[in-house]
């Protein structure tokens, strides 16, 4: 085996993800992740590409993404357009094919890395239409009459939020990996990578906070890493000192800031009820 | 030479096909993993299992595989509450008390007697050194010490026994037969999302596009509309107070999500049972009421109909006349049933108590009859079946 995905200076990835990915880059098969909201699914694909030094290629999906707009468009409006107007690049139909980035990616020089971002967001046809294609890395162009193949079988990535289900023969040729939500003590390294210079005692305070507030119960939608590391973010840019997110503080209950880790007006108010409630019976 | 445990997972219920048995046989040839258990673990998880949901399964049937002995007690697990196995407390045995124990007998032995104690057994134990329970000293049971001993339900290591990955069972609470959690839920409601909305977005609109591209002087214009999206009505009746305290948190986030998903959604209150008054607002359901007549009255047959309750009550409740426990009522329960579901043939009721119990409580029983069989458990198939019956 050539080359080992083991995180980057960047990225914590666990025992799992890494198993995963390095599984789906020798095999050359698509890799689904699924996880989430703010677990850096996305970003996962971003860092392959940074650690095994490759070029990345982005495919955002979204409602009304077809699959065949991965492969290429025949942009037939623009080219009626042209003839209406005499335009002799009319006679050369090539000129209005328009390249996907899949078709990018299979051109690329290196192996590159290819992020399907949020694929469940398309049409529930649209992962079957990409079968053939994912499979065997070519696609023929109609138009054109030409068979376009993959130079390198590209790295590919595909996140889902899970807000439809994929169809089975697709999800067959796909290797799987499903991203937790971290444990503190992989939180504090997630944590360690982006502030390394934040203070001991203050991560320890912030984690606690954090997971506390999690841990509520009846939130809407709980904070996640990306907002972990916002309101570190916030916490560090306000100055604002270990002691202040002491939770047996009793006036001190609501972390300050919260604003960065409750998005919804909803999960504020809750948190504002429960503290009070905190404070009543501690009295 | 893993086809046992290909055959293994597939008992258990994981959906694997030979497709990706193949790959991860390709995986290991291409020396992915290397020697280690838990690398193979991960391994062959990321090449088998396609879903989170079906993690738990894959654990357990892993579990099985490489342990050989456990599964024999799948069946036995089975019989015994889980609640009942909890761990409850913890003690540290003396040096003394571990070694009394070592002179249990083999393995064989230890099965027969668990048979046997197992009958004989009839309720929740705790501590002491015969009953199978927790935190007892018996072979049988967890949170124990016994070298020797089988494990029923244990989620963690005691006394630094090897603790297997696949062991931790992390993933149960993403298992579809579990009950709708603040994980989960979201989940749930895409499912419901599917009969709200459906279907490409864009369509040529051609009267326009001919109107336009004359006006333009013959020079193409195209225009395009919007599908029209499939706008499902949905009258949702939520139980609140009573025995549903429980359920309540899990259904207001059932509500409160499906309100962002649907366009025509109306949602009220009753307590336990429907009778002739539903309010809309929790905190003044005493104020404002809202005659259930003038409900059906307003909201047209093509709406569907979601109870969401768990219909544990007195029997009394649903079929005497005066039964409600808030209030006199002049007809039976029943009988408004019949008239809402008349109202809207569309209907099913979503319940959160386990299935299990649904036999054991006459309200429940009462409330299936008068539903036509139309009651889905509060999971994520359960869902699944109650969108099914009302299309």
């Amino acid at each position: 085996m050539t080359v080992r995905f083991e995180g980057t200076a960047n990225y914590v990835a666990t025992e799992d993800l890494m198993m995963a990915v390095n599984a789906a880059v020798t095999l050359g098969r698509p890799l689904l992740v699924k996880g989430e909201p703010g677990t850096g699914k996305t970003q996962l694909a971003e860092e392959i590409a940074r650690a095994l030094d490759r070029p990345l290629f982005r495919w955002h999906i979204k409602s009304t993404t077809k699959a065949q707009q991965g492969l290429y468009e025949y942009d037939a409006v623009s080219r009626l357009r042209d003839s209406q107007l005499g335009d002799p690049k009319v006679h050369d139909i090539a000129n209005y094919i328009v390249k996907g980035r899949l078709w990018e990616a299979f051109e690329s020089e290196v192996q590159p890395v290819l992020l399907v971002d949020e694929i469940d967001k398309a049409d529930i046809e649209f992962p079957n239409d990409l079968l053939h294609e994912l499979d065997r890395m070519e696609f023929y162009v109609y138009e054109t009459r030409q068979w376009v193949k993959a130079r390198h079988r590209p790295i590919i990535v595909i996140t889902s939020n899970n807000e439809k289900e994929l169809p089975d023969a697709f999800l067959r040729r796909c290797f799987f990996h499903y991203i937790r939500f971290p444990d503190p003590p992989t939180m504090e390294r997630i944590v360690a990578v982006h502030y390394p210079d934040l203070k001991k005692e203050l991560l320890a305070e912030a984690l606690t906070t954090f997971f506390r507030v999690r841990e509520m119960p009846g939130l809407k939608k709980k904070p996640s890493t990306s907002e972990l590391l916002d309101w570190i973010k916030l916490l560090v840019a306000e100055d604002i000192p270990p002691e202040a997110l002491r939770a047996d503080d009793p006036k001190k209950a609501i972390p300050p800031l919260y604003g960065a880790l409750l998005k919804n007006e909803q999960d504020v108010h809750l948190f504002e009820q429960l503290v009070f409630l905190h404070r009543r019976q501690g009295r | 030479m893993l086809v046992p445990f290909f055959f293994k997972l597939r008992d258990f219920g994981v959906p694997v096909s030979i497709t990706e048995f193949l790959a991860l046989l390709e995986a290991l040839e291409a020396r992915v993993a290397s020697a280690s258990a838990e690398e193979f673990y991960y391994l062959s998880r990321a090449c088998l299992v396609k879903d989170e949901r079906h993690f738990d399964r894959f654990d357990r049937a892993f579990a099985a595989y490489f342990k050989g002995a456990e599964d024999l007690f799948e069946s036995v697990m089975a019989k015994i509450p889980e609640e009942w196995l909890r761990r409850m407390a913890e003690r540290t045995l003396s040096e003394e008390e571990k070694a009394k124990i070592q002179s249990l007998g083999g393995w064989d032995k230890l099965i027969e007697t668990l048979k046997k104690r197992l009958e004989e057994q009839k309720e929740r134990h705790q501590g002491g050194n015969k009953w199978i329970g927790t935190a007892g000293t018996s072979p049988f049971g967890a949170y124990g010490y016994n070298p020797e001993g089988i494990r029923i339900g244990q989620d963690g290591s005691r006394h630094r026994r090897a603790v297997k990955v696949w062991d931790q069972r992390e993933y149960r609470n993403l298992a579809d037969n579990v009950e709708l959690g603040t994980r989960n839920i979201k989940i749930a409601l895409r499912k419901l999302r599917k009969f709200a909305r459906e279907g490409a977005p864009e369509h040529l609109d051609l009267d326009g596009t001919i109107d336009s591209t004359a006006r333009n002087a013959g020079m193409l214009d195209l225009k395009f509309v919007p599908e029209r999206r499939n706008a499902v009505k949905v009258l949702l009746f939520l139980d609140v107070g009573g025995s549903m305290d429980d359920h309540v948190r899990i259904c207001e986030e059932l509500f409160s999500a499906a309100r962002s998903e649907f366009k025509h959604l109306e949602y009220f209150y009753f307590h336990n049972f429907v009778y002739e008054f539903l309010w809309k607002d929790n905190r003044r359901r005493h104020v404002e009421r809202i005659p259930t007549f003038e409900v059906m009255r307003t909201y047209g047959h093509d709406y569907k109909l979601i109870f969401v309750g768990d219909a544990t009550m007195s029997p009394y409740e649903i079929v005497q006349p005066g039964g409600s426990v808030e209030h006199w009522n002049e007809e039976a329960g029943a009988v408004w049933m019949r008239r809402l579901t008349q109202t809207w043939p569309n209907f099913v009721w979503l319940n959160p108590e386990p299935v299990e119990r649904w036999e054991y409580t006459p309200s429940i029983q009462i409330t299936r009859e008068l539903l036509e069989d139309r009651m889905f458990p509060l999971t994520l198939s359960g869902l699944d079946e109650a969108i099914k019956a009302l299309h």
